[in-house]
């Protein structure tokens, strides 16, 4: 059993020259080494760095240029607006959605450019793939939607407001609030930013295992059926890019999404 | 005799049974979805909002999954 499962599967795998692709594939080093003050900047810093820019000249072009016929450009620029403007703010928050407007563009662009720099070809990696990028942007969600809650109930309304639904009867607290305060306050940020995480970091590994493992079985290996199956690979790989810009978008749009349900929540009034 | 032997992680298979069910759960939101639409085209927006968010309550089992897998695959 055991000399018919070897001949038919290899039991010790080859892995000598191919480096299968892992968790260690995030881990860039600095752009400059030995420059002890620049330490700091590695790609994901660039890019974030680059991202702001290009989001920062976006805007400022699109909030100039206003003409009564709008041009090409100025229709791009008022199509993401009222994209974000109406299917995200308005129908999430409500009348008083003027006041988070800014803030959920500023969160959408940034999470979309940077997510697309996963299939930018002269980045090729997406900067929440990187575990602290989303922990800052949950970080950055959750402290204002908590204040906006704070700010509109005060302290303890507030609390009362986000950890007991209305409704529930008397002999049900005991179960109910640690659920709801779990449920709402704790588990929330890391949710928000742990699927930023996931999605980014497996879409962009799958994207590696099947590039890098193409490559590979084309170039380095003599069977043929070997180098046929890298040849599918790398053009399989196409179409995992083209889910992967799918992802990439979907997952800046869910982040603002439930951004601006957190926020809505949070200043709800009671019913 | 051991006939076949894998190495690696367990967290990884335990990933993959935990994502079952959180699996079965956005196809049966996403399917809902699309019945409601077919009976009332017009509430399409409406219900999408309410898909998202729990769409995004289900994934959170999945992706605090995805998370202790990596957590406990040193173990």
């Amino acid at each position: 059993m055991s000399g018919f499962l070897a001949g038919l599967v290899p039991l010790e795998t080859e892995t000598e020259g191919f480096e299968a692709p892992g968790v260690h594939s995030f881990d860039v080093p600095p752009l400059f080494e030995g420059v002890p003050w620049l330490e700091w900047l590695d790609k994901y810093m660039l890019q974030s760095i680059i991202s702001v820019i290009l989001i920062l000249i976006f805007w400022m072009i699109m909030a100039r240029k206003n003409a009564m016929v709008p041009s090409k450009g100025q229709y791009l620029g008022e199509t993401a607006y009222f994209f974000v403007r109406n299917t995200i703010a308005r129908d999430m928050i409500g009348h008083d959605f003027r006041r988070y407007l800014p803030l959920l563009i500023a969160l959408f662009s940034f999470v979309l450019v940077n997510n697309l720099f996963g299939v930018f070809p002269l980045s090729l990696l997406p900067t929440p793939s990187h575990i602290g990028w989303p922990y800052g942007l949950a970080l950055l969600v959750w402290v204002i939607y908590n204040g906006v809650g704070i700010a509109k109930h005060g302290f303890f309304g507030y609390l009362k407001h986000a950890t007991l639904p209305s409704g529930v009867p008397a002999f049900m607290w005991p179960l109910i609030i640690p659920l709801e305060f779990v449920s709402n306050i704790l588990v929330r940020p890391v949710t928000l930013s742990l699927r930023l995480f996931a999605n980014m970091f497996a879409g962009h590994l799958l994207v590696l295992v099947f590039v890098l493992g193409g490559e590979y079985l084309l170039l380095h290996s003599e069977s043929i059926i070997n180098k046929t199956a890298g040849v599918v690979a790398l053009i399989f790989s196409m179409a995992i890019f083209g889910l992967e810009i799918f992802v990439q978008s979907l997952q800046a749009f869910i982040f603002t999404v439930l951004t601006a349900q957190y926020i809505s929540s949070a200043a709800a009034e009671e019913h | 005799m051991t006939p076949m032997e894998l190495v690696g992680s367990l967290g990884i298979v335990g990933y993959g049974l935990a994502a079952i069910g959180p699996g079965i759960g956005v196809g049966l939101i996403f399917g809902s979805v699309i019945q409601g639409t077919a009976r009332q085209p017009e509430a399409r927006g409406a219900m999408m909002g309410t898909a998202w968010i729990g769409f995004a309550v289900t994934e959170a089992l999945a992706i605090i999954g995805i998370a202790l897998a990596f957590v406990f695959g040193g173990l």
